[in-house]
Parts: structure tokens; C-alpha cells; sequence
């Protein structure tokens, strides 16, 4: 591991002005924010990450979770992952949150991760974290062995020429369908980010993930209300029946009325360069009745510009299958 | 815009590149000098000489490494030491003795939860949290929970036993 300053942040803008004197928030950052530490620990012991001075923002107060004055839940950005799933006000509220933080990775995990972590986590692709691969997100213009290589794991939907990489959270796919709203203290102030615009796809540039820019500092994430009545459900689909990574999963809420279908929200993991929000598909299940026939038409649209790779072409059916098993146990 | 480094308390010394940092351990405060890249699995190993916590991974992959912080589990090797001053740590030289063992201690050896034992320390500090965690009662409740500690051996089905029969007798079931 490369040597660093380790210093602690007194309060937030310390720690925004300790942020800003990177170059860049993405790849390659000199300076980096330690909450969890279970994936900048991990990836500096690789040597994937290097940052010259690493700012502990654990005692900054950013651990708090409630409910807000004008109904939004209210999640800290250092709240723990377990804190976090189970939270009465996400059990009851929010389920498909609390089933996708703890179908992720394991307890001991858990208990360090945080909510700004988990969303900012990288990829588990193994030619990202193998500092002696060529690869764009880690050193962009060197290439991308995956293409060609080892990509059963990895992304059928927002991939481009440059990275095949996918995004490896559960908690971010039940945000992306809860319509999360992410919240930042940067140089010039505060502000929010709809999580359906805070990560990026990779084009040409996989080194840069997310809108961040130097000195942003995520102090909280918040969730509106749900609608009333809705049902939500966490499916995983993976290769072990604990502490593995996606293959597919999907976060599915709905609504119904009148036997048919009010409102839909829905997101993949496993599958994508980011989280997966499927909103044409979402559009297309309003109005109509909850029938297999509808989610699986859904789920045909969802998937309809996937762009499978050498291994993992099983990937597409699979989604498929995932989003109207979600979609039915979620209303039955 | 602030000067970084204003504001903010520097646990480095810049001029030698180590911290003094005191960590409380089963119960006592050790004070250590550390450079920053130390996590705590090497902390606790290399400079206080606490060995029953074991290095597997060193990636948070196989939880060899669990020890508590703040009554909680946690990878040891994905903690930087430094950022854990004050922080109430326990390991497995903190849950008993040889001649007066923790019960889930002693569940494991009744049961033979074990073969080659280098997983045994992590797995019984992660079945002890276990015990204050929202935990079902099923043989498949504790599996889940126990997912993050691998054992290459195989002991998983006496592990599940041993956990079982610790949590019944401290439930007093």
C-alpha cells in the first residue's frame, strides 16, 4: 500500500476543503474520504486506489436516520449498512431496501459499510482490481481485457466499447427504484442529485463513475414517501444462496388499483454499468393488469438493448425471469 | 475556499510518518506508535502480539480477521488501526480463558466445530455478535448470518451445531 497522510475532519467543510485539493473525485483521486473502509482499504491494499491523504469522516455526525418534517426518510451518509436494513422505518417502509442491504455481502461487512460507500463502491471486475491488467476505468487508454476475457459477472446494459464493468451494490438498486435523492456539501455549496443522474455511463471515460467533483462530500441520501399501499420486493439471483455477488437481482414496487396496475418502480442490479432504473418498462406496465404476460412484456422492454458478451449471454434471459418472478411475488 | 489541512486534526506527525494512537483492547488501553497503513488485523497481531486473531484474506473475504468494535463485527483487515483510537475492541483472547471459557467457546469444543482451526477464532467472534444480532432460530437463520466467515475445512455443519446449543443454553431454552 502506498503511504499516506491520515488525518480527521473536524467538521464538514474541513473536510470539503480537504476534498477539493484533488484533481479529480473519480479515478484516480488524491485525496479520499474513509467511512466503512471495507472497499477503499481493500482496493488501496491492491493498489487500485492511491491517494496521497485520506480524510476519516466517521465523526462528523453523518449517521443519522429519520424521518423528515416534510415526510422523506432522512438516511445519514455514514449510517451503517446494518443500521441502515434494520431500521424500523426501512423494514416497514421501504422492504426492498432492507432485503437488498442484507443480501449483500455479509454481516461483519455490514456492520462497517455505509450508505455513501455502498453507492460509491466499484466494480468487482478482476481486471479493475488486478493492478497489473490493462483496463479503462483504472487506467484509462490501456484497455479492456474483459471484453475478451473473463465477463461472466459482468454488464449487458450500459456498456460501451471501453468497459463491460458492472456496478456491484444491492442498496443503490433499491434506491434507484425508491426514487432516491443523493446530498452533497461541495465547494460552492450544497446540493441534490437525483440518483437516476448520479452515476455515469462509461463511454469512452469508465475512470469517471459519477457526477462528483472535488470537495463533494455526500452528507445524506433521502427517500420520499412511498406511495400509499405500495409493495416492494428484493430479488437476488446469484451463484451462492449467501455472500455473493448479483448475477441478476431487481427491486420491484407497485401499486394497484382496481385490480390494475397504479404506479410501478423498478430497478436491476448485476446487470448494468449502474444501477438500473427501468423507467420505459415502468410505462409500460401502467394501466394494465398485473399478469405474467405484462411483466414479462416489461421485462422484454427492460432488456431489449442488452448487449451481452462472450459468457455472459445467460444474463438476458435471466433478468427477464427475475423481473416477473419480483413482479409476482410482490403482488401476490 | 478553506486551506485543507485547516480545520482538521492531523493524527500524523509529519515528521517521522507514525501515529501514537491508543487503542483500547479487551479492556485496556494500549497506546502504539503506527504508521497509518497499518489495519488493525496487523495491529493487533504484530504490535500487541494479541495472535488469536487470525489473517486469512486480508480482503474482508473470509472473516478470519472478525474481531468487535463497539460490541459489533467487524473484518479487523479492512479497519485502519489509526482510525480506531478510543474505540472499545474485543478479540477472542477478550471472550475467556482455558480454565473459564465463553460458552460459545466452549460449544465449539464440545462439538468439534472445527478441524484445521485457523477460521475458529473469526467464526466464534461472529457466532458471539451473532447471539445480539436479530438472528431467527433456524439452522438456515444461523448459516446466513455465519456466511461471512469461510471455512476450508468443511467444519460448517458443527459449527451450526455449536452455535445452536450455546444459544439455547444462554437462552435458558
Amino acid at each position: 500500500m502506498r503511504s499516506f497522510h491520515l488525518v480527521r475532519a473536524n467538521d464538514r467543510p474541513a473536510a470539503v476543503a480537504e476534498g477539493a485539493a484533488s484533481h479529480t473525485a473519480q479515478q484516480g483521486a488524491s485525496v479520499r474520504f474513509l467511512a466503512g473502509g471495507t472497499t477503499l482499504v481493500d482496493l488501496m491494499k491492491l493498489g487500485v486506489e492511491r491517494p496521497e491523504r485520506v480524510v476519516d469522516i466517521n465523526r462528523l455526525g453523518l449517521d443519522g436516520i429519520h424521518k423528515q418534517a416534510n415526510g422523506d426518510l432522512f438516511i445519514g451518509a455514514t449510517a451503517r449498512n446494518s443500521d441502515l436494513a434494520h431500521h424500523p422505518l426501512v423494514r416497514d417502509g421501504y422492504s426492498a431496501l432492507s432485503q437488498a442491504i442484507l443480501a449483500g455481502a455479509s454481516t461483519q461487512l455490514r456492520n462497517a459499510a455505509t450508505t455513501a460507500g455502498n453507492l460509491l463502491q466499484r466494480t468487482r471486475c478482476m481486471y479493475f482490481r488486478d493492478s497489473a491488467s490493462a483496463c479503462n476505468k483504472r487506467t484509462p487508454g490501456s484497455g479492456c481485457p474483459a471484453i475478451t476475457g473473463t465477463n461472466r459477472m459482468l454488464a449487458i446494459l450500459g456498456t460501451s466499447e471501453a468497459c463491460i464493468a458492472n456496478h456491484p451494490s444491492d442498496m443503490a438498486v433499491a434506491m434507484m427504484a425508491y426514487d432516491a435523492v443523493v446530498h452533497v456539501q461541495g465547494v460552492s455549496g450544497d446540493r441534490q442529485i437525483r440518483l437516476m443522474d448520479f452515476y455515469v455511463l462509461p463511454q469512452q471515460r469508465p475512470d469517471i463513475e459519477t457526477v462528483l467533483a472535488p470537495g463533494d462530500l455526500v452528507t445524506h441520501v433521502t427517500l420520499p414517501p412511498p406511495p400509499a399501499g405500495e409493495r416492494s420486493t428484493y430479488l437476488k439471483l446469484r451463484d451462492r444462496a449467501s455472500y455473493e455477488f448479483a448475477l441478476v437481482s431487481a427491486a420491484a414496487a407497485i401499486t394497484l388499483s382496481n385490480g390494475m396496475i397504479a404506479s410501478v418502480r423498478f430497478a436491476l442490479g448485476g446487470v448494468g454499468t449502474r444501477p438500473w432504473r427501468a423507467s420505459e418498462a415502468e410505462r409500460a406496465l401502467v394501466g394494465q393488469a398485473p399478469s405474467e404476460e405484462a411483466f414479462r412484456k416489461a421485462a422484454e422492454i427492460c432488456l431489449k438493448g442488452a448487449r451481452p458478451q462472450t459468457q455472459n449471454s445467460f444474463k438476458v434471459e435471466l433478468a427477464k425471469r427475475c423481473i416477473v418472478h419480483a413482479f409476482k411475488q410482490v403482488v401476490h | 475556499m478553506m486551506d485543507p489541512g485547516k480545520n482538521t486534526i492531523a493524527t500524523d506527525d509529519p515528521g517521522n510518518g507514525r501515529l501514537t494512537v491508543t487503542l483500547k483492547v479487551n479492556g485496556q488501553e494500549r497506546e502504539v506508535s503506527i504508521d497509518p497503513r497499518m489495519t488493525l488485523l496487523d495491529c493487533l497481531r504484530e504490535v500487541l502480539h494479541l495472535t488469536g486473531t487470525k489473517k486469512g484474506c486480508d480482503h474482508g473475504q473470509c472473516g478470519a480477521c472478525t474481531v468487535h468494535i463497539g460490541g459489533r463485527r467487524v473484518n479487523s483487515c479492512l479497519a485502519l488501526a489509526a482510525a480506531h483510537g478510543g474505540d472499545e475492541i474485543v478479540t477472542i483472547e477478550g471472550l475467556g480463558t482455558p480454565g473459564r471459557l465463553h460458552p460459545m467457546q466452549a460449544a465449539f469444543l464440545e462439538n468439534d466445530a472445527y478441524q484445521c482451526g485457523y477460521c475458529t477464532s473469526g467464526q466464534i467472534m461472529s457466532a458471539v455478535a451473532l447471539l445480539r444480532e436479530p438472528c431467527g432460530a433456524s439452522d438456515d437463520d444461523v448459516r446466513e448470518f455465519m456466511s461471512g466467515n469461510i471455512c476450508r475445512c468443511g467444519a460448517y455443519p458443527n459449527i451450526v451445531k455449536a452455535i445452536q446449543q450455546a444459544r439455547r443454553a444462554l437462552e435458558g431454552i
